[in-house]
C-alpha cells in the first residue's frame, strides 16, 4: 500500500522507536504535522522557539540513551533551529533534526521561507541530506539515526520539501544499514592497548583525564574500575563530570580554565597521561607548548582518529570505542598484574594530599549576601546530590560544575563547547521528559535566563516541574569578570537595567515563583521547592546574590596550567613542579 | 610542504562542497582541486594539491576521512606518484611571433589545436611546473588566456586507489 511522504515520516520515527518529537509547525510541515496528528505511537512537544526545540532534543538525548528528535519548518524555522544544531554538534550528542524545505520544483528560487537547510548546517553537522524523491525517504531516516548514534556521535539533519511529503510511495523501513564510506571504529588495537599497560606500570606520577566522550560512550563504570584498579587520581573535563563520581577519594575535581588546584597540577605535572573521550581543548589545556614544558607520555582514547595529534602529540594514539578499549584495557592490567610503582605512587598521592589541602573551592561565607557557591552547595545537600543539572553558560555554569559533586554519568547537562546561553532551560524540560521521576534544576543567571523564557510557557503545556534556579547578580557576571580583571573594571554593557520581576513572570506562566535576598532563607526554600509541597510545579527560585563574587581558581589566557589566579586564602602560593628529591612523609 | 591527496568520494550532490567547505572552516589551502567520476558511476575521484606542516596534512587527511561520503584518502606523496595537469593556452600569433609560438609548442611537445589569422590556442599536458616553464618561456605580452586544469595524480604501479 503506497502512503504520502509524510506518514513515512513518522513510521520511520516509530520505527526508531522515538518517543517525543520536539518541534514546531510552519507551511513546509503541514503534511508532516497532519500525519503526527493521525498517529499516536509518539508525542509532540510544541514549543515556543524552534532553538528550544533543539535544545530540549539534545538534553532529552543527553539525559538517556536515545537519539534526540526536533522538527522545524523551512526557511525561519530552520534557521532558528541552527545555534541548537551547533550546540550538539560541538559536544557530540546524538540528534536527528528534521527540516521542511519548499517544494523541489521551486527550490532556487528564493520561495517564500526558502533557505538552503543542507548549506546553512554543513559546518555544524556530522551529516546532512536533502531528500529530493520519497522513495529515499525510509533508507534515509534509517542512515541518519545510525550516522547520529555510531562512532562519535552528532546531529544529522533532513531536509524534507513539502512535496516529498505529498507523494506517496509503497513504505518499507530498512532492516539493516551499511554505508561503504562509513565505519566507525569498535576494538582499539591490541598492541597499543598493551603498550599503554606498560606505560602505566612504569609511571610514578600516573594520571587519567576524562572528557565528555565517556560519558557519551557510557563508560562511567569502567573509568571507575580503572582508576579503583590502579588508585590513580583521576579529574574529569566539564564535559566528562559524572564519569568518575565526584565524591570519589581518587577524583580530585574538574580542571581547565576553572579546574581545581590539584587537578590541573597534577595535570602539569604527571608524567604519563591517560585521556579518555578528551580532546585536549583550549578551555582545558590552556596552550599547547606550556602543558608539554613538563614532560609526560600521554596515551589517547578516542573514538574519532580526528581528535588524536590535533592540539597534543602523543605517545599511545588508541582509537576505538571507549568502552571496547577500557574493557580490553583492565583486562590486559589484570592478566599482566602490570601496575604503577606502589612507593612512586604513595609520593604522588602524598604530594596531590598537599595540593589539596588548601581547598582551591573554599569561599568567604556570608550572613548578609547570598553566596552562588552556596546556593550550588545546598542544592546538592537538599537533592543529595542526585539531581539532573541543567545549566546555561557563565558564572553559574562554572560553579555549578565546581560544586555539585556529580555522582554519574548523564546527569550534568550543560553547553560545553560551544557556550550556547539559553540553553538551560529547554534543556532541563528535555531531561525532565527523559526522566519523567528525576529531580530535574536548571542552573541559571538573570541573562541566561531571558534568552529562552519563553519555554516556561512549554514547561506549563507538557508539566515538566523542573526546578530554575537564577543566580541574579544583576550583571553578566563572566563578562564582568573579565572585564574587572582585563578590562581595567570598565564594565562595557555587562550590566543589565531594567530586570523584570522573575517572580511574577513565574507565575504569568502559571508556575511558582520566590524571590530570595537573605543567605538563611536559601535552604529553606531549595527544600520546599523540591518538596512533596511543590513536587508537580515549576518553581522559579530568583537568588539575589553577590553581585562582584568571582570564579576561582581562574587560568588567564596564554598562561599554563600551573600559573593559575587562585582566591584570596591561596594568593601568592608556589605552583612549583613536584620534586622527586622531597620528603613528604610528615604532610598530615 | 607541498602535498597531493586523492580521494575517492561518492558521486552524490553537495559531497564536493562538503570537502570545500572542510577547506575553509579550518583555513587549509586548496592550491589545485580537479573532481570527475571514475569507471563506476557511484564514485569520484577528487586530486587536491594543497600545503602545509606534517601536522597540518594528517589533521587534512582526518577530516576529509571524517566525512561520511568519503571513501577513501591518500596522500600520494607517500610514495612514488605521477602527476598530470592540462594547461590550454591562447596566445598572440601574428608576425614574427607566428612561428616562434609554433616552435616553443613543439618544443613543450603542445599541440596548436585552434587556428586563427591572430591566435593559436595551445594544448600542453604535464606536471605543473612544466606549465609554469612554458608561461615563463614565451612573451607575457602575448599571453591572451590561460586554461589550466590543476594537477591530477595516481599512484606508480601496484599502488591502487579504489573501493
Amino acid at each position: 500500500m503506497e502512503i504520502s511522504g509524510a506518514e513515512i515520516v513518522t513510521r520511520c520515527l516509530q520505527e526508531e522507536g522515538v518517543e517525543f518529537v520536539f518541534g514546531y509547525p510552519g507551511g513546509a510541515v503541514l503534511e508532516i504535522y497532519d500525519a503526527i496528528f493521525k498517529q499516536d505511537q509518539f508525542k509532540h512537544v510544541l514549543v515556543r522557539h524552534e532553538q528550544a526545540a533543539v535544545h530540549a532534543a539534545d538534553a532529552y538525548s543527553r539525559s538517556s540513551n536515545k537519539v534526540g528528535v526536533a522538527l522545524v519548518t523551512s526557511g525561519p524555522g530552520a534557521t532558528n533551529a541552527i545555534t541548537g544544531i551547533a550546540t550538539a554538534y560541538m559536544d557530540s550528542i546524538p540528534m536527528v533534526v528534521l527540516s521542511g524545505q519548499v517544494g523541489t520544483p521551486v527550490i532556487g528560487s528564493d520561495a517564500f521561507q526558502e533557505v538552503d537547510m543542507v548549506g546553512c548546517s554543513r559546518p555544524i553537522v556530522k551529516h546532512n541530506f536533502l531528500v529530493k524523491d520519497v522513495r529515499d525517504l525510509a533508507a534515509t531516516f534509517k542512515k541518519a539515526f545510525y550516522i547520529a548514534a555510531t562512532g562519535r556521535p552528532g546531529p544529522v539533519v533532513i531536509d524534507i520539501p513539502k512535496d516529498v511529503t505529498m507523494t506517496k510511495c509503497v513504505f518499507e523501513y530498512p532492516k539493516s544499514v551499511s554505508i561503504r564510506s562509513y565505519n566507525p571504529p569498535t576494538k582499539g588495537h591490541p598492541g597499543q592497548i598493551k603498550k599503554a599497560a606498560q606505560l602505566l606500570s612504569e609511571a610514578k606520577r600516573p594520571f587519567i583525564y576524562v572528557g565528555g566522550g565517556a560519558v557519551q560512550g557510557g563508560a562511567g563504570d569502567l573509568v571507575t574500575e580503572l582508576v579503583k584498579h590502579l588508585n590513580v587520581p583521576c579529574t574529569n573535563t566539564l564535559m566528562g563530570l559524572g564519569a568518575l563520581d565526584g565524591t570519589d577519594p581518587n577524583f580530585v575535581g574538574m580542571l581547565g580554565m576553572h579546574g581545581t588546584y590539584e587537578a590541573n597540577l597534577a595535570m602539569q605535572y604527571c608524567d604519563v597521561l591517560i585521556a579518555i573521550g578528551a580532546r585536549f581543548d583550549d578551555r582545558v589545556i590552556s596552550v599547547p607548548s606550556q602543558f608539554l614544558s613538563n614532560p609526560k607520555k600521554i596515551v589517547h582514547i578516542d573514538v574519532d582518529p580526528s581528535s588524536i595529534a590535533k592540539r597534543v602529540k602523543v605517545d599511545v594514539p588508541i582509537v576505538g570505542d571507549v568502552r571496547h578499549v577500557l574493557t580490553d584495557l583492565i583486562a590486559v592490567l589484570k592478566e599482566t598484574g602490570l601496575k604503577p610503582n606502589p612507593d612512586a605512587l604513595g609520593q604522588w598521592w602524598k604530594q596531590i594530599d598537599e595540593w589539596r589541602k588548601p581547598n582551591c573551592l573554599l569561599y568567604t561565607p556570608s550572613t548578609e549576601v547570598i553566596k552562588p557557591q552556596h546556593v550550588i552547595e545546598t542544592l546538592w545537600k537538599v537533592t543529595n546530590g542526585e539531581a539532573i543539572v541543567t545549566s546555561d553558560v557563565g558564572q553559574h555554569q562554572m560553579w555549578a560544575a565546581q560544586y555539585y559533586k556529580f555522582r554519574r554519568p548523564k546527569q550534568w547537562i550543560n553547553s560545553g563547547g560551544l557556550g550556547t546561553m539559553g540553553f538551560g532551560l529547554p534543556a532541563a524540560m528535555g531531561a525532565q521528559l527523559a526522566n519523567p521521576d528525576a529531580q530535574v534544576a536548571c542552573v541559571t543567571g538573570e541573562g541566561s535566563i531571558q534568552m529562552n523564557i519563553q519555554e516556561l510557557s512549554t514547561c506549563k503545556q507538557y508539566h515538566t516541574p523542573v526546578k530554575v534556579l537564577s543566580l541574579n547578580n544583576r550583571y553578566l557576571g563572566m563578562v564582568r569578570q573579565w572585564q574587572e580583571f582585563f578590562y581595567g573594571t570598565r564594565y562595557s554593557e555587562s550590566y543589565m537595567d531594567a530586570l523584570p520581576d522573575f517572580v511574577k513572570i513565574a507565575e504569568a506562566y502559571g508556575h511558582v515563583g520566590f524571590k530570595v535576598e537573605n543567605p538563611a532563607d536559601v535552604e529553606p526554600v531549595l527544600k520546599e521547592a523540591f518538596g512533596p509541597s511543590l513536587k508537580e510545579r515549576l518553581v522559579f527560585i530568583d537568588f539575589r546574590t553577590d553581585q562582584t563574587e568571582n570564579v576561582f581558581p581562574m587560568i588567564q589566557n596564554g598562561k599554563g596550567l600551573n600559573q593559575m589566579d587562585l582566591p584570596a586564602h591561596m594568593r601568592g602560593m608556589q605552583q612549583v613542579p613536584f620534586d622527586n628529591n622531597r620528603d613528604y612523609g610528615n604532610l598530615a | 610542504m607541498r602535498h597531493i591527496l586523492s580521494i575517492l568520494i561518492e558521486n552524490e550532490a553537495g559531497a564536493l562542497s562538503r570537502v570545500t567547505g572542510l577547506f575553509s572552516a579550518r583555513g587549509y589551502n586548496i592550491d589545485s582541486l580537479t573532481v570527475q567520476t571514475t569507471e563506476d558511476a557511484t564514485l569520484s575521484r577528487m586530486t587536491i594539491v594543497t600545503h602545509g606542516s606534517d601536522d597540518v596534512i594528517e589533521q587534512i587527511t582526518k577530516q576529509l576521512n571524517k566525512l561520511i561520503e568519503v571513501v577513501k584518502v591518500i596522500d600520494l606523496n607517500e610514495a612514488e606518484h605521477i602527476e598530470r595537469e592540462l594547461m590550454l593556452i591562447k596566445v598572440r600569433a601574428t608576425g614574427k611571433d607566428r612561428d616562434e609560438m609554433k616552435r616553443m609548442a613543439e618544443i613543450f611537445r603542445g599541440r596548436i589545436i585552434d587556428v586563427t589569422e591572430k591566435s593559436y590556442t595551445i594544448e600542453l599536458t604535464g606536471a605543473g611546473d612544466k606549465l609554469d616553464a612554458f608561461i615563463k618561456a614565451i612573451d607575457p605580452a602575448v599571453i591572451l588566456e590561460t586554461v589550466r586544469t590543476g594537477a591530477s595524480g595516481i599512484g606508480r604501479g601496484e599502488r591502487i586507489l579504489r573501493v
